[in-house]
């Protein structure tokens, strides 16, 4: 029964770990698909959570009902971390310059400039929101056996909108013309503008839905499990992380749900190592880099079969 | 070679990539002075804090020029990894490797041991430390295709964590547990000399092996024929294998010494600039070195003026704290400027397009003034130097005359 009881304790935990790791491996998957490379999802990632702790900082203080104040700081995420996401559509679109530099330089422009804003609203580094999402069980399917303690009891609100908004980008991906471009941009673009599409918007679209992915992944890991901006650790290289996912999972939504979701135990052992009787003899440090040396294990047994987007990072 | 006439055809001027790394370094201090205007504070007397800060006496400068250190083995490191077509952004996790090996042998190494013995020990052993790090990545690169970005990454943080657990086993601080032990400053790389003439400042003998670091990659990269193999790699990876290169050995051969360098960087930053380690703290000179690697357009000299001048924005920010302005707008104005490194193309254009613009302004007003001195039909290219500057001179009023004549012409 104490097997039992630790797989009921982790499970969920993962799952709030896996959400934010999930819109960012999406968000990384729209603009490689496109033909982006994309390495600011950690930029963008920090940005909405910034965002959304400021925000909702400020609301809830002001009185804004709670769970008011948590939406629109969600909103706010997807907005600020699209709008920054422009900046690096308009340098690998428009500019044709070399999309690794300007990704990081997106990072850390993000990285100093939260900071700095955080300095200027707070005058200190970090921002703490009042509350976070209160978990709640879902009406019936929580009761079922097994299952219900598992995925359906004390969950965020958030994980369902996440798995609603994968479910979507399934659709759109595979079954619209509008995916069918969008992927086609990420493969053979000059076919796709012979067919009369247009490429930079394809790829400015697969860029910015990106930064609002991104953005809403930052919030999540604010309003879920975080509860603050921390300028010190910032996200701790999640969004490389969601990047690695991406990879993982060949570029396709069903594989990145599975390898966000082992990425997102990873992070929970790490994590929740001290309370699991199991992991208590690993010292911390261990603990914590066990989540990125599983990565860089994942990503040597995926490089055999790479399925990476043919023209992704190749100007147009 | 006076007055040689030169027959190539005559040709505008092209933006020097000094002239692009200087207008983005223009453009990102626009951008600090206009973020500081938008929280309502004054521009010139942040930047004026700034160079007081870095610059204002012989310890500010020591103090500077020691901060640069690190910046120019980051930079070279980059910058070399670069030239390969690798991107490193993993001198964080290189620099934490390096450091923490010339820290725990600080901390063990008999005090009885001759200094000259002692330095080169550690500089050794944090530069091995530091290329193996590095080489775990171009090993993973080479073998199996992982993307050295991702890969540098995921070092960076095993390294954050196992230096995390390493100073709580080896080197801890008895009472700050969150620290290593300060290093005695006979273990450190400080030298009497160089302390005594900047006042007490943070220069070290680490400024020295960043001078002698700049002259072995100049060299390994214009002189050797490992430096051309690598550089070919870099330009087209496809053409140098098909000319017999080994290119995965080459993409581990330069992360190695990329590598290295970081690890040298980590040894000079926490055993001369610093003497401790802290826990769970990521140095963000790893980023910087990006920005000074780009800024200087990865060549050595580039890297270390520009390091130079990243050493003063990060010195001169401390004395911003009167001001109100966060400290932070300089990490800003660094991270705007490589964004406008990478988007250099903007800024090449815009000089170009200003060049051709002032050459067919002359060409014209060139053409007028021997119209005038009934030399028509004389090729341009022909004409010596001097010659060309007194026929422009001549021709500009006449080129000034007849646009006015034309406009009076278009009002009428």
């Amino acid at each position: 029964m104490e097997f039992l009881n630790v797989v009921y304790s982790i499970v969920p935990a993962a799952i709030a770990y896996t959400m934010p790791l999930l819109m960012g491996a999406l968000g990384g998957l729209y603009s490689e698909r496109s033909g982006v490379t994309n390495l600011c999802i950690e930029g963008l990632m920090l940005t909405g959570c910034f965002a959304s702790a400021t925000t909702i900082y400020l609301l809830q203080s002001a009185g804004v009902g709670f769970n008011l104040a948590i939406v629109i700081g969600i909103v706010v995420a997807m907005l600020a971390g699209g709008l920054l996401s422009i900046l690096h559509a308009v340098a690998a679109i428009n500019l044709k310059s070399n999309q690794v530099i300007s990704g990081t330089a997106i990072n850390m422009l993000a990285t100093a400039l939260t900071l700095f804003l955080a300095q200027t609203i707070t005058g200190s580094g970090n921002v703490t929101i009042l509350r976070g999402i209160i978990r709640s069980d879902v009406p019936l399917l929580s009761k079922i056996p097994l299952i219900g303690p598992l995925f359906f009891s004390r969950t965020y609100w958030t994980t369902w909108l996440c798995l609603a908004i994968w479910l979507v980008s399934f659709f759109l991906l595979y079954r619209t013309s509008f995916g069918l471009r969008l992927r086609a941009c990420g493969e053979h673009p000059s076919a796709v503008a012979s067919a009369g599409v247009d490429v930079h918007k394809m790829r400015y679209i697969g860029v910015i839905l990106s930064g609002l992915l991104s953005g809403l992944g930052g919030a999540c890991i604010l309003v879920t499990y975080a509860g603050e901006y921390n300028s010190t650790s910032g996200i701790n290289g999640l969004g490389f992380l969601a990047i690695a996912a991406m990879i993982f999972g060949q570029w396709k939504p069903l594989g990145i749900l599975a390898s966000t979701f082992f990425f997102g135990l990873c992070m929970t052992i790490a994590n929740m190592g001290r309370v699991i009787p199991l992991f208590q003899s690993i010292p911390t440090g261990y603990l914590g880099l066990f989540p990125y040396v599983a990565t860089l294990v994942a990503l040597v047994a995926s490089s055999r079969k790479s399925a990476a987007p043919l023209a992704s990072g190749e100007p147009f | 070679m006076k007055g040689r006439i030169d027959n190539r055809p005559l040709e505008a001027r092209k933006a020097s990539p000094l002239l692009v790394s200087l207008s983005a370094v223009f453009l990102g201090i626009v951008a600090g002075a206009v973020l500081i205007l938008l929280i309502g504070k004054n521009p010139i007397t942040g930047y004026d804090r700034i160079i007081f800060g870095a610059l204002s006496n012989v310890r500010r400068v020591g103090n500077t020029l020691g901060m640069a250190t690190q910046l120019i083995l980051i930079g070279l490191s980059v910058s070399f990894a670069f030239k390969t077509g690798l991107f490193n952004i993993g001198a964080s996790g290189q620099m934490l490797m390096g450091g923490i090996t010339g820290s725990i042998l600080a901390y063990y190494l008999p005090y009885s041991m001759p200094r000259p013995l002692y330095l080169l020990v550690v500089i050794v052993a944090s530069a091995l430390v530091g290329a193996l790090w590095g080489s775990i990545s171009g090993f993973l690169k080479a073998k199996f295709n992982v993307h050295e970005v991702v890969s540098t990454i995921m070092l960076n943080w095993t390294a954050y964590w196992l230096v995390y657990d390493w100073i709580q086993r080896f080197i801890v601080d008895p009472t700050i547990v969150v620290k290593s032990k300060p290093i005695e400053d006979a273990h450190t790389l400080r030298a009497d000399w160089l302390t005594d003439i900047t006042n007490f400042s943070t220069l070290n003998y680490g400024f020295l092996i960043a001078i002698i670091a700049c002259v072995v990659i100049w060299f390994i990269l214009n002189k050797t024929t490992m430096g051309f193999r690598l550089k070919a790699v870099g330009s087209n990876r496809f053409c140098a294998e098909y000319a017999g290169i080994k290119v995965n050995r080459s993409i581990i051969i330069s992360m190695t010494i990329a590598g290295a360098l970081a690890g040298l960087a980590g040894l000079t930053y926490y055993c001369g600039y610093s003497n401790i380690m802290e826990m769970g703290k990521m140095p963000n000179e790893g980023f910087d070195g990006i920005a000074v690697a780009l800024l200087g357009n990865c060549s050595p000299v580039g890297v270390f003026f520009s390091a130079i001048f990243f050493g003063c924005l990060k010195m001169g920010r401390g004395s911003l704290a009167a001001t109100g302005i966060p400290t932070e707008i300089a990490d800003t104005i660094i991270a705007t400027i490589i964004y406008f490194t990478a988007t250099s193309v903007i800024l090449t254009n815009f000089w170009n397009a200003r060049f051709k613009g002032s050459f067919t302004k002359k060409e014209e007003a060139m053409t007028l003034a021997l119209e005038k001195q009934g030399r028509v039909g004389v090729d341009l290219a022909s004409l010596t130097k001097d010659e060309r500057k007194a026929l422009v001179k001549e021709g500009m009023g006449l080129l000034k005359a007849k646009r006015q004549a034309e406009k009076a012409k278009e009002a009428k």
